[in-house]
């Protein structure tokens, strides 16, 4: 693609010249990882040797649990630190970047573990989204006169955002007592307000029921195509073939397939991290995508690295410089 | 028995100098405990720097009365820089470790004897309150009803409630802010107000130096009211004092740590004046306790108030008992 010309949305989803293969080039890179190493104790959970993602995509990131998926994003967005690597973003390095300046520079995350700030209404957890309010600096913040138009026009914008996420009707409520699938739903909302450049969604639709995930599926194609990068983890194959135009597998930390989902979902290496090396022959034949979706819809084979190098898992914390930063919740997961 | 006095004690200590320090202290106290969830326990190292930096200004180095105010701010300032700056990027538990740690050093810092020819040591320092109180508008005390304060106390209680209203006000405009939400937001999660870009660390040392130099006003009046201050009365019993009238009055309510004072000291009061009168009218027997065993049971007393209190109603009398409800999800 040429560099002069702002890429178009057709270019942007445009895959049909990347090789398919793990660490593919990009035409247009918005983020760009190599040599990213995360170790706890004897267990690697993250090794991504090269890692592109196209700018304006829709990219989907899946593999078994405990594949290394929400380590990665950790380590992206500065809630984590790597033993090795480093990454850009927009061509600027953002490794050992704090997390709320990844975020300033147009990356947001999502947690796989919902963090709806409980004790703030609904709406107060969307308004506190948007960036560079006059009113959060403390002394303009006494005097109301200094923000109130800006806030104003956030709540409208976040009130907005809520109609098309389904609560507006629980924007006075504590988002506390929101149901599991209302907090996803909050917190995705709740990352757009940002208006990121690019967002990060560690399994946004798990326990949304299915209409609403289609409709919110319609949402984020729409974000993608006023130029938005979007990179989400998922386990329902379904969702990802709906609406992602590549797809990243992961396996044991590593990055071991790349494709447009029906590739992937046809790829041996895939079904192999599925449903662990040496799975049933008959895996391999023409009905492979519907075996590995089975495995990943239904009860998932337990072939996380953890498991198959039996790596010691007490040691880690006392090894973790970062572990205060870290949610315990994200550690667990 | 002599009901009035019982009285009036009781309805002083609704108004009286000591409830406007502890209401000082726990208006403070609350920025960082009820709103950010800073486990301040500490609070009474803030009141002391502030206290100490008035007292030694003027007694030991014979500077201006207002100069003193200036470097007790200052020292409150400080010492919220000095304890946020290693602790406040840890998990919350390491500042509560922290600070009550602090809070002791400063004490016994103010009561060492190799620093004593400026703090006084164990003694403490008088002779600096004159200038404030040749300010003293009253010529008389008033004598009300039940009410009776002699003027100097007059003079403390009109400057007292003063900076317990303009502390309120700033709490209550900080808080319905947008910096405000941030604050409050950090409370519920900080890694969720991280992910959306805000410098949480940054928030958190803002808090801990507001909530630090609120409090650090009631270490003026107390001092002031005292026209004296004591190493040993910056102990770690004071924070605990301020956190039972923080909770007792609901946390992160803008009135809470008003009502809590208060009642704290009206509580406290009412037993420890009716419990030695029914000793001496017998209707309390000997054996049961005497005189001077009345006042650990009033304090016993006090302290079963406020479990029950926390039992019926564990959002405290100002508290929205829908938050309180959300921790059980
Ligand atoms: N803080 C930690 N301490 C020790 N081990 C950890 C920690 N965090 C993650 N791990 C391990 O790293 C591996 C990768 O975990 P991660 O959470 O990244 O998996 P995932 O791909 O997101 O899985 P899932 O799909 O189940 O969410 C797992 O084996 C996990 O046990
Ligand atoms: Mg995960």
């Amino acid at each position: 693609m040429p560099a002069d010309a702002p890429p178009t949305v057709a270019a942007a989803r445009d895959f049909s010249n990347v090789p398919r293969q793990p660490g593919a080039a990009k035409p247009d890179p918005i983020l760009v990882a190599d040599g990213v190493v995360r170790r706890f104790g004897g267990l690697t959970a993250v090794d991504v040797a090269h890692l592109e993602i196209q700018r304006g995509s829709i990219t989907a990131l899946i593999g078994p649990n405990g594949a290394g998926k929400t380590t990665f994003f950790n380590l992206l967005t500065g809630f984590d630190r790597p033993d090795a690597g480093n990454w850009q973003f927009n061509g600027q390095p953002l490794a050992g970047v704090a997390p709320h300046l990844v975020a300033r520079r147009g990356m947001v995350r999502t947690f796989q573990l919902t963090k709806a700030l409980s004790r703030l209404t609904v709406l107060d957890n969307m308004r506190l989204g948007a960036t560079g309010q006059r009113g959060e600096r403390f002394w303009p913040g006494l005097i109301p006169a200094v923000w109130r138009d800006q806030e104003r026009l956030i709540t409208e914008r976040a009130e907005e955002l809520l109609v098309r996420f389904k609560l507006d009707a629980k924007r006075g409520d504590f988002a506390g007592s929101l149901s599991g699938g209302q907090r996803k739903l909050l917190e995705m909302a709740r990352a757009l307000m940002v208006g990121p450049e690019m967002v990060m969604l560690d399994e946004p639709m798990a326990g949304v029921n299915p209409a609403l995930t289609q409709s919110l599926l319609g949402h984020v194609k729409g974000l993608r195509d006023d130029g938005m990068t979007v990179l989400f983890v998922e386990h329902d194959m379904d969702m990802v073939r709906d609406i992602s135009d590549w797809v990243v597998v992961m396996g044991q930390g590593r990055v071991i397939a790349e494709g447009t989902p029906d590739e992937v979902m046809a790829d041996e290496r895939v079904i192999d991290a599925y449903l662990g090396a040496h799975h049933d022959g008959a895996a391999a034949t023409g009905d492979a995508p519907e075996v590995a979706e089975a495995a990943v819809d239904g009860e998932p084979a337990e072939t996380g690295p953890a498991d198959v190098d039996g790596a010691p898992r007490s040691a880690p914390t006392a090894e973790d410089p970062a572990g205060e930063r870290r949610s315990e919740g994200e550690a667990k997961a | 028995m002599d009901w009035n006095t019982i009285f009036s004690v009781t309805v002083e200590s609704l108004i009286n100098p000591t409830t406007i320090v502890y209401a000082l202290a726990a208006i403070g106290l609350n920025v960082h405990f009820g709103y950010t969830g800073l486990l301040n326990f500490g609070q009474s190292a803030f009141l002391g720097v502030a206290a100490y930096g008035l007292a030694m200004s003027v007694a030991t180095y014979g500077l201006p009365f207002f100069v003193g105010i200036l470097v007790g701010l200052a020292g409150a300032v400080v010492l919220a820089l000095l304890l946020g700056v290693p602790t406040l990027r840890l998990r919350a538990d390491y500042l509560a470790i922290v600070t009550i740690a602090a809070a002791e050093i400063v004490r016994l810092l103010f009561r060492s004897v190799s620093l004593s020819k400026w703090t006084g040591g164990s003694d403490g320092l008088q002779r600096f309150s004159d200038d404030f109180y040749s300010r003293n508008p009253f010529t008389t005390g008033v004598n009300l009803w039940l009410f009776s304060f002699d003027r100097r106390e007059l003079w403390v209680m009109v400057v007292g409630w003063t900076l317990v209203l303009i502390a309120s006000l700033v709490v209550f405009l900080a808080m319905r802010s947008p910096w405000g939400r941030v604050i409050k937001a950090i409370r519920e999660d900080e890694d969720a107000v991280r992910s959306l870009g805000k410098n949480v660390f940054s928030y958190k040392m803002q808090s801990l130096v507001l909530g630090g130099v609120l409090g650090s006003l009631g270490g003026f009046v107390f001092a002031l009211s005292r026209a004296a201050v004591q190493p040993d009365t910056f102990g770690t019993e004071f924070t605990f004092y301020m956190y039972a009238i923080v909770i007792l009055g609901g946390a992160a309510r803008v009135l809470g740590p008003i009502l809590g004072a208060a009642l704290f000291w009206v509580l406290l009061n009412f037993i420890n004046a009716l419990l030695p009168a029914m000793i001496s009218d017998g209707l309390i027997p000997r054996w049961v306790m005497d005189a001077n065993q009345a006042g650990a049971v009033g304090y016993i007393l006090v302290g079963a108030i406020l479990i029950l209190l926390l039992i019926f109603r564990p959002q405290g009398i100002l508290g929205d008992k829908r938050e309180v409800m959300l921790d059980a999800r």
